[in-house]
């Protein structure tokens, strides 16, 4: 499958594996070949290949779509991604990554595109949870902030549906928001959960969410208010703790190996949830 | 005055409103009573000022957690959670 993938790039030289998970991408030259999971809806993958071509200055466009073995894949420029040395660096775009989803958000939402993914990956982690065998105690703290949660809220902006930062690349000079595979109508908060929901853990500095937040509300940001951005943010960074949580733990057990730090205090927050639940009743 | 350790000439500096004594011969200070108060309070005012985190402009949850404490600790675990879904 890679070398078939490489194929499609048309581009000599070495290939490498970018990622290989429920998704397989790889890179050929100034080119990234992306197969999608088996069984993807191809109407709804081309409902957002059309609009991230259509939003140039905010998301990468794509080049193509083709089929291979049955699976969808997309052809794409490639981009400069961040890494782990930027991070250390301190040299981490937070200010372009808030200032790009501000910029989406204000989009109008093309009405053929399905609602955005990111809701959608909490029950897929809940049901991973319980797949990976983890003991109940362990799991019990995430299960019980999970009860916690309300119906997610409805909405209607153009939102990326799994914003982390490795969705974003510098092409040709300029930033850009990658992966359209979760773009679609929903509550735009939604895209500030993960770093929201890393700095209530207490992983992310004050520091850095405050570049990100401010960036985002100075570039016209309409998913949380300004004066009190946790009145929307609330309910959206809990669905995400509890979602990264489920994950990180799930991945432990079936690493056989016992929850690292960044799990522990994903699941710290999960027991903070249920006492401030408990506390508001 | 004299420095009571080896009789050397003391000479008299003011820093910030702190007198100090200095000895020309072995460097040593002599500080008045009450002045290592008020260098010690000084010196934790700039503390502050220079290694405070910032107040949370934005606020937080009320099941927000603690930060500081583990720099570089936490760090090396979560930093792949940075970049994946």
């Amino acid at each position: 499958m890679i070398e078939e993938l490489a194929r499609l790039a048309r581009r000599d030289g070495p290939v490498t594996v970018l990622k290989q998970t429920r998704v397989l991408v790889v890179r050929a030259g100034d080119i990234v070949v992306k197969a999608h999971p088996p069984g993807t809806d191809e109407r709804a993958l081309r409902a957002r290949l059309d609009a991230a071509a259509d939003l140039p200055g905010v998301m990468l466009a794509p080049l193509g779509l083709e089929r291979l073995d049955g699976r969808l894949v997309t052809i794409w420029p490639a981009g400069e991604p961040l890494t782990i040395d930027d991070v250390d660096a301190g040299t981490t775009p937070w200010e372009e990554g808030g200032r790009l989803l501000a910029l989406l958000h204000s989009r109008p939402t093309p009405p053929e595109l399905p609602p955005a993914g990111g809701p959608s990956r909490l029950p897929r982690a809940m049901a991973d949870l319980a797949a990976a065998g983890v003991p109940d105690a362990a799991a019990a703290p995430i299960r019980a902030a999970y009860a916690t949660l309300p119906p997610v809220r409805e909405g209607g902006a153009l939102t990326h549906g799994d914003w982390h930062l490795g969705q974003i690349v510098r092409h040709d000079g300029a930033w850009l928001l990658i992966d359209p595979d979760d773009l679609g109508p929903g509550d735009p908060a939604w895209d500030l959960a993960r770093p929201a929901a890393w700095y209530a853990a207490g992983l992310l500095g004050p520091w850095d969410w405050e570049r990100f937040l401010t960036a985002y509300l100075a570039a016209g940001g309409t998913a949380v208010s300004a004066d009190d951005p946790w009145r929307e943010l609330d309910a959206p960074a809990r669905a995400l703790t509890v979602q990264l949580a489920a994950t990180a733990v799930a991945t432990a057990a079936r690493a056989g190996e016992p929850p690292d730090d960044a799990a522990e205090a994903l699941v710290s927050a999960c027991r903070r949830i249920v006492a401030a639940a408990e506390a508001g009743t | 005055m004299e420095c009571p350790k080896c009789r050397g000439r003391m000479r008299t500096f003011d820093r910030n409103g702190v007198h100090i004594e200095q000895c020309d011969n072995c460097r040593g200070i002599f500080l008045d009573y009450g002045e290592l108060e008020t260098l010690t309070r000084m010196e934790s005012q700039w503390a502050q000022q220079h290694y405070a985190p910032p107040p949370p402009a934005h606020g937080g949850p009320a099941w927000g957690g603690h930060h500081g404490g583990h720099h570089g600790h936490r760090r090396n675990s979560w930093v792949g959670m940075l970049f994946s879904s």
